[in-house]
């Protein structure tokens, strides 16, 4: 797959993610810089998550007595949450294409609209498990690890919650103004944190649930 | 209290004033203390009730709001952030003085309780760090940076307004706990679980939390700004090989910002969990582990320290080559030391808990690479001293501060490297000896680093010199007094008195202290030469001004346009062919040309941004501290929708035409033409206007 | 806004890129099924199977930046990249150490706080 057409296309790449390219040229160094101003501030946040997990990991004989990960986490919840974040993952790269080539506003729309139902699914499932790790005596007040792991979890939940809103402002914004150049900058930059989160999440599927159930 | 009032007010109530407790108590002791704490909350409203009243007199409302607080332009912003250094700076000297005036008649006891001392040393450490040394050289770089790269601003001015907002927020957080009290008395590090609220529930801690969060969250977004500008925004022809070192270190320490910064987030985050959640985090029960907080925080305390101690250095290496009229010796191995400093300083923080009690080879592993630092560090003072060396040398104000630096830095230096020893730093730890050391670097490193860069760029940010003789005044009590105030305290760590003791029951610690507490006051001195320079300086600016751009025969761009520039920085970018752009200028017969042609000049519109940020960032930091969750929950909501409606926002530039680029360039031009080139022996004199003769041809610049 | 006519050249970088999104999808799937299959229904040593977990995690964090957020070993893209490698350095430094100073600490003072 990595033919010759491929590299051509890199080859004139400005900035991480995808990038628009010739087509799309009014403004684009602002948007270089805008998206490259986005991707140091994503590698800031991964520090704080990267801080975060070793915390966790510090943390995991804290429980006090409590319960620990194999009371506490169902597989099959952890599997659908990663599966929803994946596929979310290809469906915003389908709306950056869409965008590319297309500036095809109703396709688009349609999948980003996609994107965000899977954000929200995810987030339903997240807060579902919240639930019965609750039910289960699993509070953060119980012990040291679960303080941990509700200070890492729903960090990344919220930070999906927020990439949601986002998602939102822009449609708003792209039925005000059209499917114009900071809504453009605006997707770009959406796309990255989206793509992002999964990249936490790989973290956190595999060392917080797979590794605390194995 | 009423559950209506304790809806609105959350646990904020009367006993918050300072001069409640006196009124209960009516103790010598609580009486003094009293009366210290209700003249600090005087100055405070008085302060902010002059202002407001001055401004209304002069009817500049106005003025200051679309001229200032709505400003994105960089220089504009970096002037605030400087202002409200200087602002916090005074406060924290005067507090300075109060803990060597308490220290030095603190043989059995002393005039104040412990919970003040306590409040002072903490507010102290947060202030000079947080709200002083952070606003400072952001403000600094702030101004400098983009002048010195060719840029027109930086690449998010908008965000640059926001870290400015919520700097002031924090800023003003700590100012408004001097009126409703306490501060926290957990020291600026905060360390759990004495921060926990098991043992500290008062709102005191609280107030310490969220300035210190708001001021991270500010210093993150510089980073950013910082970095992206430097990486994007360079005029072309400026490689990063020809890179003032000035912007190279101001790189280096927006890197630091952005991966050091997250540290601290986390661990007050976490402790605020603790605090507002019922975490276990940090806690002593329940399987919470408070030896993670100091893991954390010094993750980011010790890339902190090069954050701070960088930018001095890139100063330092502009007045050495300004005014020994040489080129900077060894540029790239400047860079290469900057570089390599600003790395290692993430492989050192466990050097601030040696006696924590992990096993001696991870100390001795720390140990060493602290010890590595050294290298760097003193390749750069070899550097400087080589660029020295005959070189023609002119002692102005900040070249007496850069020397002052360069041989007090050093001793504090020696002593870095005795603490890095972890079998030493076991004997002397939390000593006096170590407040001497780091006041010892942070003293004659960052704040003259900072006093020469104001005393160096002043003249190019408002077109006037500042005043010599006072700026000399100013330095020798800065120097005498540090000397005066610090060295003592090695003595004293040696001897074996702890830091942060209100009293001591050793009759031979009296005469060190008293000794420090005089340098203290010299210390003072520093400060009231500083005003008075800026009273005579601003009062003489006609004699003194410098309009041309050029009063020290600078060596970098920013010196080859007007005094002060105007608001686009560049009529035209410059293109830039070596290092020292504006000296190649000169030296080629090539400096004040005008360009062939003008364009219209794209600028950032003005923008509310920051001062809502700023506002409603304070709103939510004042409830989460006093419970008042309406207000957190509102503050919030605006933040959210103004942040999503700036989104929809279209406008966002505007246009200078290039008529009038044309115009004020051309008029500054003429200005340059009828200004009388002077000798670099006269720049102190009011003969400098701010065009240095030419080079003689030939010579080496 | 209409659909934008592509050309050519235009048509077949947009069927690679397309492509290009579904191989990472792909390969992503294919790194989350072994973990999470091992632990779901194979019975291996706990090492191998933290191991394979481990450098499952990292494949995949690889495949995500190289197909989703498209860092590259292409000449241009050299910034982002060192800006990724630096990252990355700071992260073992910080995490390392961590875990090193903790797990040490929990050793000599803290043997209730070993996992």
């Amino acid at each position: 797959m990595s033919s010759g057409n491929t590299r051509a296309l890199e080859g004139n790449s400005r900035h991480p993610g995808l990038n628009l390219g010739p087509a799309h040229a009014q403004e684009e160094d602002t948007r270089e810089e805008m998206v490259f101003g986005f991707w140091v501030f994503m590698m800031s946040d991964l520090i704080l998550f990267g801080l975060l997990f070793a915390t966790y990991v510090t943390m995991l004989g804290g429980t006090a007595g409590g319960p620990g990960p194999k009371e506490l986490f169902e597989l099959k919840s952890a599997f659908i949450q990663t599966m929803i974040l994946l596929v979310s993952s290809v469906t915003f790269g389908m709306a950056s294409l869409a965008l590319k080539y297309r500036e095809d506003k109703a396709r688009l729309v349609v999948w980003l609209l996609v994107t965000l139902a899977l954000g929200l699914a995810f987030l339903f499932f997240e807060l579902k498990d919240f639930h019965s790790m609750f039910d289960k005596g699993g509070v953060p007040s119980r012990s040291g690890y679960l303080s941990a792991f509700f200070s890492l979890v729903p960090l990344h939940g919220l930070h999906v919650t927020g990439a949601c809103i986002w998602l939102v402002a822009l449609l708003g914004q792209m039925a005000v103004h059209g499917l114009d150049a900071p809504v453009k900058t605006g997707i770009l930059r959406l796309a990255i944190l989206w793509h992002f989160l999964d990249i936490v999440w790989i973290g956190i599927f595999s060392l917080v649930y797979l590794g605390g159930l194995s | 209290m009423s559950d209506a009032t304790s809806l609105i007010f959350g646990r904020l109530g009367w006993d918050a004033l300072p001069f409640w407790s006196m009124l209960d108590d009516h103790s010598a002791m609580s009486i003094i203390n009293g009366v210290i704490a209700t003249g600090a909350a005087g100055m405070v409203v008085l302060g902010i009730l002059a202002a407001i009243v001055l401004v209304t007199w002069l009817g500049k409302w106005k003025y200051l709001w679309s001229k200032w607080l709505t400003s994105p332009d960089h220089k504009k912003i970096g002037i605030m952030f400087i202002v409200i250094a200087l602002v916090m700076l005074s406060r924290a000297i005067i507090e300075a003085v109060f803990m060597r005036a308490q220290q030095a008649v603190g043989l059995d006891g002393g005039f104040l309780t412990a919970e003040h001392f306590g409040e002072l040393f903490t507010t102290h450490g947060t202030i000079m760090i947080f709200f002083m040394a952070m606003p400072f050289l952001t403000g600094i770089i702030n101004y400098v940076m983009p002048l010195q790269i060719g840029a027109r601003d930086l690449s998010f001015p908008v965000m640059n307004q926001i870290s400015l907002g919520l700097t002031a927020a924090g800023a003003a957080l700590t100012m408004i706990s001097l009126v409703l009290a306490p501060f926290s008395t957990g020291g600026w590090t905060g360390y759990p679980p004495f921060t926990e609220l098991s043992y500290n529930p008062g709102a005191g801690v609280d107030y310490w939390l969220w300035a210190v969060t708001l001021s991270t969250l500010s210093s993150t977004l510089t980073g950013i700004n910082f970095a992206v500008t430097i990486f994007k925004k360079r005029a072309p022809g400026m490689t990063l090989f020809r890179m003032p070192l000035f912007t190279w270190t101001a790189l280096c320490t927006a890197i630091l910002m952005i991966f050091g910064m997250p540290p601290l987030t986390v661990a007050t985050g976490l402790l605020a969990l603790d605090r507002y959640l019922d975490f276990h985090m940090f806690t002593t029960d329940l399987g919470g582990n408070m030896m993670n907080y100091v893991n954390l925080l010094w993750a980011f305390g010790h890339p902190e320290v090069y954050i701070l101690i960088l930018p001095p250095f890139g100063i330092f290496s502009e007045i050495f080559a300004t005014f020994s009229g040489k080129r900077i010796y060894g540029y790239k191995i400047l860079v290469i030391a900057t570089m390599c400093i600003a790395i290692l300083s993430f492989t050192v923080w466990l050097h601030h808990f040696f006696t924590m009690g992990q096993s001696a080879h991870i100390n001795a592993a720390f140990g060493i690479a602290t010890m590595l630092i050294g290298i760097p560090t003193g390749v750069k003072v070899y550097d400087w001293m080589l660029t020295m060396y005959r070189g023609r040398i002119r002692l102005s104000v900040p070249m007496v501060y850069a020397i002052g630096f360069i041989m007090l830095f050093v001793l504090g230096g020696m002593t870095g490297i005795i603490l890095a020893t972890p079998s030493v730093d076991y004997q002397v730890h939390n000593s006096l000896f170590l407040i001497a050391h780091f006041h010892n670097m942070l003293i004659p490193g960052l704040l003259f680093g900072m006093l020469s860069a104001t005393n160096f760029w002043f003249p190019k940010a408002f077109g006037f010199r500042l005043e010599e003789r006072w700026g000399y005044r100013a330095a020798f009590c800065w120097i005498i007094g540090f000397m005066l105030a610090f060295f003592p305290l090695y003595v004293l760590g040696l001897m074996g008195m702890p830091r942060r003791s209100v009293a001591y029951f050793e009759p031979q610690y009296v005469p060190w202290m008293i000794t420090a507490g005089i340098g203290a006051l010299v210390i003072l001195a520093a400060l009231l030469c500083l005003l008075i320079q800026l009273w005579v300086s601003i009062r003489d600016r006609h004699a003194n001004n410098v309009f041309a751009g050029d009063p020290w025969d600078g060596r970098t761009l920013e010196w080859g346009i007007s005094s002060p520039p105007p608001e686009y920085n560049f009529p035209v970018i410059p293109e830039i062919y070596s290092i020292d752009a504006f000296m190649t200028e000169k030296d080629r017969g090539q400096g004040w040309q005008a360009p062939d042609r003008y364009d219209d000049i794209e600028m950032p519109a003005n923008s509310a941004m920051g001062v809502i940020i700023g506002i409603t960032g304070l709103a939510m930091a004042f409830g989460l501290t006093w419970y008042m969750w309406w207000l957190v929950i509102g503050a919030g909501l605006v933040t959210l929708v103004a942040v999503i409606a700036r989104g929809f926002g279209r406008t966002t530039t505007r246009t200078i035409a290039a008529c009038e680029v044309q115009r004020t360039h051309e008029h500054w031009l003429e200005q340059v033409r009828l200004t009388h080139p002077i000798d670099r022996s006269l720049e102190q004199t009011t003969s400098n206007h701010g065009r240095p003769v030419p080079p003689i041809e030939g010579a080496v610049q | 806004m209409s659909t934008r006519q592509l050309n050519e050249q235009e048509a077949r970088e947009c069927k690679t890129e397309q492509r290009s999104y579904l191989w990472g999808f792909g390969l992503a799937l294919v790194l989350t099924l072994i973990p999470f299959g091992l632990v779901a229904f194979a019975d291996v040593e706990r090492m191998t199977l933290w191991l394979t977990i481990g450098g499952c995690a990292l494949a995949q964090v690889i495949v995500h930046l190289r197909f989703f957020m498209h860092i590259t070993l292409a000449k241009n893209k050299r910034e982002d990249l060192l800006l990724v490698l630096f990252t990355v350095l700071i992260l073992v430094i910080l995490c390392g150490g961590t875990l090193w100073i903790l797990f040490d600490l929990y050793k000599r003072m803290l043997p209730g706080m070993m996992p």
